[in-house]
């Protein structure tokens, strides 16, 4: 627990310290950027792999996990980070978690490296709730009246007809656990039942 | 090991001490940015000695021959010249400004009565040469004194100038100006031995220049990645062999050399020799890379060894052996355990510098509380001094500085927890020739000799 707080705090001062750095005169300083994201690299990968050590323990719902009997891939120890199950996001290939390999590797070399106009897929973060830690402002779609945040109650999921939400529309702020067994729960209404 | 003793028997089994000789700038205790030291350099034959700081100036200093009737000293270093050397900028292109602090000061090895020397700020390098001029001619033949030209039909009879002593006047004048050829900022200059060439490298970059060209330079090393996304390391240092003009090394912020072979080809992308030491797994932190990124490399005068600065330590490396140094020396290792505050508050980043004694046999690094580190390569001896005004009299002994390291603080030692952090000496220089050194502690250049019993 110590470990994650640690984590998060020195997360939170390497982000401001990014921050302060647009405005640093002379402009940014490439050698201390690449330094603070080094920083916020292994805090993120102790943050995560410290969560995912408390994680069995404390926030999955105790009445799921005996049911699950398929291997998943997230618990296996020694994983920095969980991905999602690649059966639900079938749109984001496996992938190391830095952000550099979701773009077209870019095989030209051309002389003019600075005016390069590299080809490349938006930024916008797909679906990777899990990279995000939960100090984060997270974005979220504007609730309509009426409409509840969370996952609905259990026995929600058994109403006929209901249509299953894509993985994206998640809560972000859930740890990966939780997410994968919501997930996996969506996908067989019945593993709450048979408890 | 006693202290006394230490500092006794200290460079190179010399029998003496260090003492205080001189301490330039302003007493003021708050201290203007642009007054802050940027880099120190001796010339080859130490005598001169010049400073850059934060407000883009030049500040030569010249060593006085000692008087007769003060046998003991052996001479002071006055102020020779100062010149503004870069100003403040705005690249338009890129709406940034560009800074005019001195970065880094390179002399040229003499070559006649003058001296040159580059200077270069975050994207320019110049050219200086500094002369003396204490003659002016006199008597022109067409013109009068005030340099008017003089009615032709009032010329009756033939005038020779003549040379007349004057003033000693010191003149600064650039005479090149090396730009636009660093996309990054440079944090490297250093002449070749060619006397002809000289390399500046940037965090992805290093060229190669011919001093009298400055319309193009020669890319040598490129590491930037087509993608900046998969960036990884960047360039902190580089410098040429000083005795092999083909041969030259930089080192990253992953804490490796490479030492690179310009006869090998045009490109130097890939090195020849790849120096670097595998990492101690126990001691791995959330700042690991950051501690462990090379601030500085320097070839020692003999170009047999070279010696590296990372955060807590300096290393001395053996050209011919590239899987581990021969020396590792801890310079502050009881920070090691206030790397968090030391993140938080910045100072992590700093860039400590290191220097070479004339033979060899000695090194030199910066510390906090600004506290200055020696180490005798031969007895493997340590020693922290301090550069402070209180100890600034005369000829006044330098008293070695202790910082207790956990356990009960003994007397005259300082407590970590106690130290100025905001007090740094990121430069020294060590005289080429003599033991001659120059500290600079933010505003202010601290001169220490040795006190010869």
């Amino acid at each position: 627990m110590e470990v994650n707080a640690e984590a998060r705090r020195i997360l939170a001062v390497s982000i401001s310290k990014l921050y302060a750095s647009r405005t640093q005169r002379g402009g940014l300083r490439l050698h201390r950027s690449l330094l603070l994201s080094m920083v916020m690299r292994s805090a993120r990968d102790i943050y995560h792999s410290s969560r995912e050590c408390e994680g069995p323990a404390g926030a999955q719902p105790a009445s799921e996990e005996p049911m699950d009997t398929t291997p998943n891939p997230e618990e296996q120890p020694g994983l920095p980070e969980p991905e999602p199950q690649p059966a639900l996001n079938s749109t984001e290939p496996a992938q190391e978690e830095s952000d550099s390999s979701e773009e077209d590797s870019d095989t030209e070399i051309t002389e003019d490296k600075e005016n390069l106009s590299p080809a490349r897929q938006s930024r916008k973060r797909r679906g990777k709730a899990s990279a995000a830690p939960d100090f984060l402002p997270s974005k979220r779609a504007r609730l309509e009246p009426g409409e509840e945040r969370y996952a609905a109650p259990l026995g929600s999921w058994r109403l006929p007809g209901r249509v299953e939400p894509p993985p994206l529309s998640l809560p972000p702020s859930l740890p990966p656990q939780q997410r994968s067994a919501e997930q996996r729960a969506e996908k067989k209404p019945d593993a709450g039942r048979k408890v | 090991m006693d202290g006394a003793r230490m500092w006794h028997v200290f460079a190179g089994g010399n029998d003496f001490q260090w003492c205080f000789s001189q301490v330039k700038g302003a007493i003021d205790e708050d201290v203007a940015e642009a007054d802050i030291i940027s880099t120190v350099e001796f010339n080859y034959s130490g005598e001169l000695l010049a400073t850059g700081d934060k407000g883009g100036r030049v500040v030569i200093f010249q060593h006085e021959q000692e008087s007769k009737n003060r046998p003991h000293l052996r001479g002071e270093y006055n102020v020779y010249s100062t010149f503004q050397s870069h100003e403040p900028e705005f690249d338009y292109l890129k709406s940034l400004e560009i800074e005019e602090k001195i970065n880094k000061i390179r002399w040229l090895p003499q070559q006649n009565a003058a001296h040159f020397l580059l200077s270069t700020n975050d994207k320019t390098i110049k050219l200086w040469k500094i002369s003396e001029r204490d003659k002016r001619a006199e008597g022109y033949n067409l013109k009068d004194e005030d340099g008017r030209l003089r009615d032709p039909f009032r010329i009756t009879s033939l005038r020779v100038p003549v040379l007349m002593p004057m003033d000693l006047m010191v003149e600064a004048s650039p005479r090149r100006i090396f730009a636009n050829a660093h996309t990054y900022h440079i944090n490297s200059i250093s002449v070749n031995s060619d006397h002809e060439t000289y390399l500046s490298a940037d965090d992805l970059r290093i060229n190669l220049w011919h001093l009298e060209i400055t319309d193009r330079s020669f890319n040598i090393v490129d590491i930037k990645p087509a993608n900046m996304e998969e960036l990884t390391e960047v360039i902190t240092a580089a410098e040429c062999h000083p005795h092999q003009c083909n041969v030259f090394v930089y080192s990253s912020s992953k804490g490796t050399i490479r030492l690179c072979d310009m006869r090998a080809a045009a490109l130097c992308d890939r090195h020849s020799k790849f120096f670097e030491e595998p990492e101690d797994p126990s001691s791995r932190s959330f700042f690991s890379e950051i501690i462990s990124s090379i601030s500085d490399v320097k070839f020692s005068h003999s170009g047999r060894y070279m010696m590296t600065r990372d955060y807590l330590s300096v290393k001395v490396w053996d050209l011919n052996m590239e899987n581990r140094p021969v020396e590792t020396y801890q310079v502050h290792e009881y920070l090691r355990s206030k790397l968090c505050s030391l993140y938080e508050n910045d100072c992590i980043f700093d860039k400590f510098e290191c220097c070479w004694n004339g033979s060899d046999s000695a090194i030199m690094t910066g510390s906090y509380n600004n506290f200055f580190r020696m180490f005798d390569r031969n007895t493997r001896r340590d020693i922290t001094l301090e550069a402070s005004r209180e100890s600034s009299k005369p000829r006044a002994t330098l008293k070695p500085r202790k910082v207790s390291t956990g356990g009960k603080r003994k007397k005259d030692e300082i407590s970590v927890d106690s130290l100025d952090f905001n007090k740094k000496i990121l430069h020294t220089a060590w005289h080429p020739k003599d033991n001659v050194i120059a500290v600079a502690a933010t505003n202010n250049l601290y001169i220490f000799q040795d006190k010869i019993n």
